[in-house]
């Protein structure tokens, strides 16, 4: 068993200066090109899940021609089976601080804001304690940059970057139409960068490490580790940071109870993969990507449940601004129940297939177009328990 | 305090533009739980919106309940792991001891019962929020002793 243990990582939650601020200072001295290319050459991807390079949002949102430009940190942690983002925010805050204080170097922003989900208000006097310090510390490096936190009110969707900048602007938080992205218009219609809570911090230590370390981890799709929140049927369920690419077998067999019957990657939007699958999955951007959110389900669950508590899930929180989303959800958790109950011939799923591809295709947004994940990950390869 | 004043407070606060609208409105459901019609209708002449937008967002989130609810808001988490690992007893066991049924309040205008999606703690479920406050690994035993310490709260 020690053998085949996964190699643990301790960059996000690490010591390093996360007292003194010390990478932050090193950081503002330097050129903003530098600091880009570093990140570049990193080849850090975003940790929300969606992976876009963070070196490239940044400079595009920095080579848009505008006095007032916006850093977000997204901390709408919503996802099913996720909780990384809270122990980051609580444990390491000044990690992510420094990071958007970098950013907003970087794209020449006047102002960060963190999107608080209102299940984590709890974090609240914590986290404006540690920002007063942080103001306090940064004054002294010569470098003006508020953060102010703002609270959400219990929307998933609002993780989404452009129902998040709709729910800041006092709206209802239904996403936008993109293009434009928000590295031209984002917050108030102003460039933004706007990123997760683990990416802010990998920023940081790719300033301290330098982007040849930080390489060293994972592989060539997937650079770096990542924070993995795990659930489910584990003896030894939290968080943990482990390389990207690892293979899902060997995490099955360190994390597994010895009966895993499925893994749900990415949470209730992401993909189930069953166990004649984990040998040939990869956990990372070149396999199966994943926001951190990794469930597992024994042979004691049925995995109907499973999709049933998820098609619960989307359809409460589709924002039912677009009609595929909105009816799509509710058919596709109608369809299956009457299957199950017989109401409906098995073939009836083969509809509801297609109807899961279209919303992918047509639905406005992430939300609407992943359900499609999850619903054909389970169905197609769980098809007897569906039915039975 | 009069809503009307602290309505009046919480612009002074938060100013008068619409990026102002979501913290009013949680600095409202802060103060009493709920945002009423008259509330709502104060706010949007306040902000110089028509009542219909303040009502727009105000109803997109479930943390800004536009009905009555108790003192305080129990929020059970439904989602997956919570589920699998024993949510259905937990909620009985409050059903039990308060007398509501999921989405009730008590006669006495104490407690709310309500379930809600996923509060990530996912390792630590089944979770409930009790108004900001979570709790985590519950069993039936730990929330009797959890609710019970808050019937006897004035």
């Amino acid at each position: 068993m020690s053998e085949s243990k996964l190699k643990r990582v301790d960059l996000i939650f690490g010591e390093y200066s996360n007292t003194k601020y010390k990478v932050l200072a090193d950081t503002l001295k330097r050129r903003n090109e530098d600091i880009l290319e570093d990140l570049m050459e990193s080849g850090l991807k975003g940790r929300g899940g969606a992976g876009f390079p963070t070196a490239m949002k940044w400079k595009l949102a920095a080579d848009a021609p505008s006095d007032t430009k916006y850093v977000i940190c997204n901390a709408d942690e919503g996802e099913p089976g996720t909780f990384k983002d809270r122990e980051i925010l609580s444990r390491v805050p000044r990690k992510v601080f420094s990071g958007m204080a970098i950013c907003g170097k970087v794209i020449g922003a006047q102002k960060g804001y963190i999107y608080l989900r209102s299940e984590y208000k709890f974090l609240l006097p914590e986290l404006t304690r540690e920002l007063e310090m942080f103001h306090e510390h940064i004054g002294k490096m010569g470098f003006d940059f508020p953060i102010e936190i703002k609270l959400g009110s219990g929307a998933y969707i609002c993780g989404e970057e452009s129902a998040l900048f709709e729910s800041m602007e006092g709206f209802r938080g239904e996403p936008r139409n993109k293009p434009p992205y928000p590295t031209t218009h984002g917050f108030m219609g102003k460039p933004t960068v706007i990123n997760n809570v683990e990416t802010f911090v990998n920023v940081v230590m790719i300033m301290r490490l330098g982007p040849v370390q930080f390489k060293l981890l994972g592989t060539t799709d997937s650079r770096g580790s990542k924070v993995f929140s795990v659930s489910g049927d584990t003896p030894i369920p939290g968080i943990y940071e482990l390389e990207l690419g690892m293979p899902l077998d060997r995490f099955v067999e360190e994390f597994g109870d010895g009966d895993t019957k499925a893994v749900q990657v990415g949470g209730a939007s992401g993909f189930c993969v069953p166990r004649k699958k984990f040998k040939d999955t990869i956990i990372g951007f070149e396999g199966v990507p994943t926001g951190g959110s990794m469930m597992l389900f024994n042979s004691s669950r049925s995995m109907y449940n499973v999709l049933h508590n998820y098609l619960d899930f989307f359809e409460e929180e589709s924002c039912g601004q677009c009609t595929p989303c909105r009816v799509g959800c509710q058919q596709l958790r109608k369809g299956i129940v009457a299957v199950k109950k017989g109401d409906k011939k098995a073939g009836y799923l083969d509809q509801l297939l297609k109807l899961s591809e279209s919303m992918k295709i047509t639905a406005k947004c992430g939300l609407g177009q992943s359900v499609a994940n999850s619903f054909s990950s389970i169905v197609n390869n769980f098809k007897e328990e569906m039915i039975y | 305090m009069t809503n009307e004043h602290l309505i009046r407070d919480l612009v002074k606060k938060h100013g008068r533009s619409r990026v102002a609208l979501l913290p009013i409105l949680q600095g409202v459901v802060d103060a009493n739980n709920f945002i009423s019609d008259s509330d709502m209708v104060e706010i949007a002449k306040e902000l110089d919106l028509s009542a219909a937008q303040v009502f727009g967002t105000a109803t997109f989130y479930s943390f800004l309940s536009t009905e009555p609810l108790g003192k305080y808001v129990i929020r059970v988490c439904k989602t997956i792991t919570c589920d699998m690992h024993g949510k259905k007893q937990i909620v009985q066991t409050i059903e039990e001891m308060l007398k509501v049924k999921v989405g009730e309040t008590t006669p006495n205008k104490k407690f709310s019962l309500l379930e809600t999606n996923c509060l990530g703690w996912c390792h630590e479920g089944p979770a409930m929020l009790i108004n900001e406050k979570p709790f985590t690994g519950l069993t039936p035993e730990r929330v009797h002793d959890i609710i019970s310490e808050y019937i006897s709260k004035s």
